[in-house]
């Protein structure tokens, strides 16, 4: 018997329905949530069983959806809209596009849903144009949820009528943010502005606006079916529900899992995740993609919940968790993160465009071993200065990476910058490869490899690396039968 | 399509639903393909296409192929999930080469177990 | 080209099919608003012309009553949307988290180095171009590559002569 770790309510019906049938989602029960809320709920009944099930949104920041829904139903105006969030840009994390490629009509349910509850008849899915499958899959959703009378005009026979449109994004992660996200459904660049206003006020084309994510949206039909009770007795004492989180990098059972808030770290990774493959030693994992930081061993223990992430210089985010084992250079990954964030700025504040520019400057110093001790000081007054100061949500967080390593990898900043070496062997300029004599039978196979015939050495004699030639490319390392070759 | 026009009759469509594929269930040997885009790229559509042609060649006709979104088991693509009449499903992973053929021929055929079977380690919810 | 009103609008600078500019004006046609609608406008635009280059950009700019400078300031801030020519088969690295910490960087230098082309570059005889993507989203099977929309999962450095040798 297996432990059953595992809760599915947003992922509930991925891999188990055809998602390109309409009967298929109506035969396990859809659209029966938004039957009930319209034939037996008030708007305001639906807001107050949304508050009351500790819901927060799933994209990342941890806002209550019943709350940001309160705010929207309470401004009058002609046209509301509700958006869906499926820019999923986060490096890594897959979670949505399964979402509305396994289960599309789950989420229009519940966009429909949050219509009602807030007075509007609009919806939007603001989607990755690199989601073809998905895209086609929620067209023909909404195509089929408009025959039977599910969307469209007057919905089951009600005076209720909602419309599904979508909108595509063009590959800016800063779209993530609501307000970059709003400026790009008008057709703009994606730069988000100063709130207030929320965009529950004045959002797309100035009219309320409830931006919600997929998996959030994808919680709320059980939510409505199941009951505020049941949905707040999952999860800990701030984090109802569950979560989604794709689990990849080092890790053997590479995957989606959705698992209640408060499961350990522990359980995520050995006994879901099934452990770290070939036998190499757990180091860390990334949570919250470049927003979020690093949580270590030191955190297996840890309840995975919106705090206890934030505690700890991570952050939720929509839910990838990179696996990365001894083999894995933190200094690295954090100018991996880095690079992204520089790329991905909007330019719009000058904390983040040049900051996130000094940040990978400095990183980059010290991965090729010109780092200095004052560098490290440096970085951790730059990263508290720019988190203080920018302006968006993808500003400050774009820190996270340098101070969760800093936190608890700070030995392997040292080592970079004092002893000018990567104790992963990642850093190439800090590396040296170099060929054990005893080892060595003289196989040639090493020379043969090399792209820059760096090795030297007669058949049946101990070969030699030329140090000043060498571009630590690592190939006669992995060609060597006889592990003559070491890096360090 | 006939318009539903309340909820009584979305649950009456959803209870003729559920008789059909009880019935379908206890009859037929169900395929469910995971068709996501991972599914996909590693395969998925080839994987359910050769066991459509093995069916035919061995004559077995009472199964019924579907498609489904991420069945979750991202390292074990392609996966397939059969439900033989009246039991319990069992999903397959790391179906690649003549192992699809294997899947009718052996587990189809006579509910011989094949190798890559994934034990479900959730629970859904339902209602 | 009897119908045509406009002169300049009939002759492409690029020798871009006159076709394709009157599917282009189709489906401005088709949507509700002009408003709002650049992004969808563009991603129109380039599925057609394979690219956004000047022209492009200032017929677009023209058919929706925007400056021109709004229309490159729009293409210039999505990675979507670029402004030169792809090769015959776009080579697409992801560059996404899962996929660099399982040697994508690898991949990509074995691929410059087979093809002598920089990231963003195409090829001298424009059959392959090479570009980093951020997240294709199928990170279970890192590193991913695709080629056009054929994806190669869990691709090695060793195998990258391999996939350019499928479309040679």
């Amino acid at each position: 018997m297996v432990d059953k770790n595992q809760l599915r309510i947003a992922t509930r019906n991925t891999g188990f329905i055809d998602p390109e049938s309409v009967e298929s989602y109506i035969a396990v029960g859809g659209y029966q949530a938004l039957g009930k809320c319209l034939a037996e709920m008030k708007p305001a009944d639906v807001i107050d069983l949304m508050k009351n099930s500790g819901l927060r949104g799933r994209g990342g920041a941890g806002f209550p959806t019943g709350v940001k829904w309160g705010f929207a139903a309470k401004y009058a105006s002609d046209t509301k809209y509700v958006v869906c969030n499926a820019d999923e840009g986060d490096p890594g994390a897959f979670m949505d596009r399964a979402v509305l490629e396994g289960d599309p009509h789950n989420v229009l349910e519940a966009m429909a849903i949050g219509g009602y509850a807030i007075g509007g008849n609009k919806g939007t899915i603001y989607i990755r144009a690199e989601y073809p499958l998905a895209i086609a899959r929620l067209k023909l959703a909404i195509q089929q949820a408009k025959d039977m009378g599910l969307l469209g005009d007057n919905i089951m026979g009600t005076d209720f009528s909602f419309d599904i449109e979508l909108k595509y994004g063009a590959g800016a992660f800063v779209c993530g943010e609501e307000t970059a996200l709003i400026a790009s459904m008008e057709g703009n660049r994606g730069e988000p502005y100063t709130k207030p206003p929320f965009p529950a006020e004045a959002g797309y084309w100035d009219k309320p606006t409830i931006v919600n994510n997929v998996e959030t949206l994808a919680n709320i039909p059980a939510i409505i079916m199941k009951g505020a009770d049941w949905f707040s007795g999952i999860g800990t004492e701030t984090s109802k529900g569950t979560k989604v989180f794709c689990i990849c990098g080092k890790i053997n059972n590479v995957g989606l899992i959705e698992v209640p808030m408060g499961t350990s770290l522990k359980t995520v990774i050995y006994d879901v995740g099934g452990g770290i493959p070939d036998g190499k030693e757990f180091k860390a994992v990334q949570t919250g993609g470049p927003s979020g930081g690093a949580l270590t061993y030191k955190d297996l223990d840890a309840p995975i919940d919106y705090e206890n992430l934030v505690a700890r210089q991570s952050m939720m985010g929509s839910g990838g968790m990179i696996v990365m084992d001894e083999d894995d250079c933190m200094v690295a990954v954090a100018k991996f993160f880095l690079d992204f964030t520089m790329d991905e700025t909007c330019g719009k504040c000058t904390p983040c465009r040049i900051g996130s520019k000094r940040i990978y400057e400095i990183l980059d110093k010290i991965t090729i071993g010109q780092g200095t001790e004052a560098d490290l000081e440096k970085l951790r007054s730059l990263s508290h200065n720019i988190k203080d100061t920018a302006l968006c949500g993808l500003g400050q967080t774009m820190p996270n990476p340098v101070l969760s390593t800093m936190r608890v990898f700070e030995d392997e900043y040292r080592a970079h910058v004092i002893d000018k070496k990567c104790p992963a062997g990642v850093c190439a300029d800090l590396l040296e490869f170099t060929v054990v004599e005893e080892k060595c039978v003289g196989c040639t196979l090493c020379a043969r490899v090399c792209p820059v015939n760096c090795i030297s050495g007669k058949p049946k004699e101990v070969h030699v690396i030329d140090q000043a030639a060498c571009i630590k490319c690592g190939a006669c390392l992995d060609k060597c039968k006889f592990d003559a070759i070491i890096k360090q | 399509m006939a318009k539903i026009k309340s909820l009584a009759e979305l649950q009456k469509k959803r209870d003729e639903l559920q008789a059909v594929a009880a019935k379908t269930k206890n009859e037929k040997v169900i395929v469910n393909v995971s068709l996501a885009t991972c599914g996909i790229a590693s395969g998925g559509k080839e994987v359910m296409e050769a066991m459509k042609q093995e069916a035919a060649a061995l004559g077995i006709n009472n199964v019924e192929f579907t498609m489904s979104g991420c069945m979750t088991y991202c390292f074990a693509e392609p996966t397939v999930e059969i439900t033989l009449p009246g039991k319990e499903p069992v999903v397959f992973g790391y179906i690649k080469g003549d192992k699809a053929k294997e899947l009718v021929s052996k587990y189809i055929k006579s509910g011989e177990l094949v190798d890559g079977v994934i034990p479900a380690s959730y629970e859904r919810i339902v209602f | 080209m009897s119908n045509c009103q406009e002169k300049q609008k009939c002759e492409s600078q690029q020798g871009f099919p006159e076709t394709l500019f009157r599917e282009l004006d189709a489906f401005i046609e088709t949507l509700p608003t002009k408003e709002g609608h650049l992004i969808t406008v563009l991603h129109k635009a380039q599925s057609l012309f394979g690219y956004l280059p000047e022209e492009i950009q200032q017929y677009v700019a023209d058919a929706l009553n925007l400056p021109v400078v709004q229309v490159y300031g729009v293409i210039s801030f999505y990675t979507f949307f670029t402004q030169i020519p792809k090769g015959k088969n776009p080579i697409a690295v992801c560059m996404g988290t899962a996929c660099f910490v399982k040697g994508a960087n690898k991949v990509v230098d074995a691929l410059k180095q087979q093809l002598q082309v920089e990231i963003g570059e195409v090829t001298p005889d424009g059959v392959f171009s090479i570009d980093c993507l951020r997240c294709v989203g199928a990170c279970a099977l890192a590193p991913v590559v695709m080629v056009g929309e054929k994806v190669y999962a869990n691709v090695t450095a060793d195998q990258v002569k391999d996939i350019i040798a499928d479309f040679s």
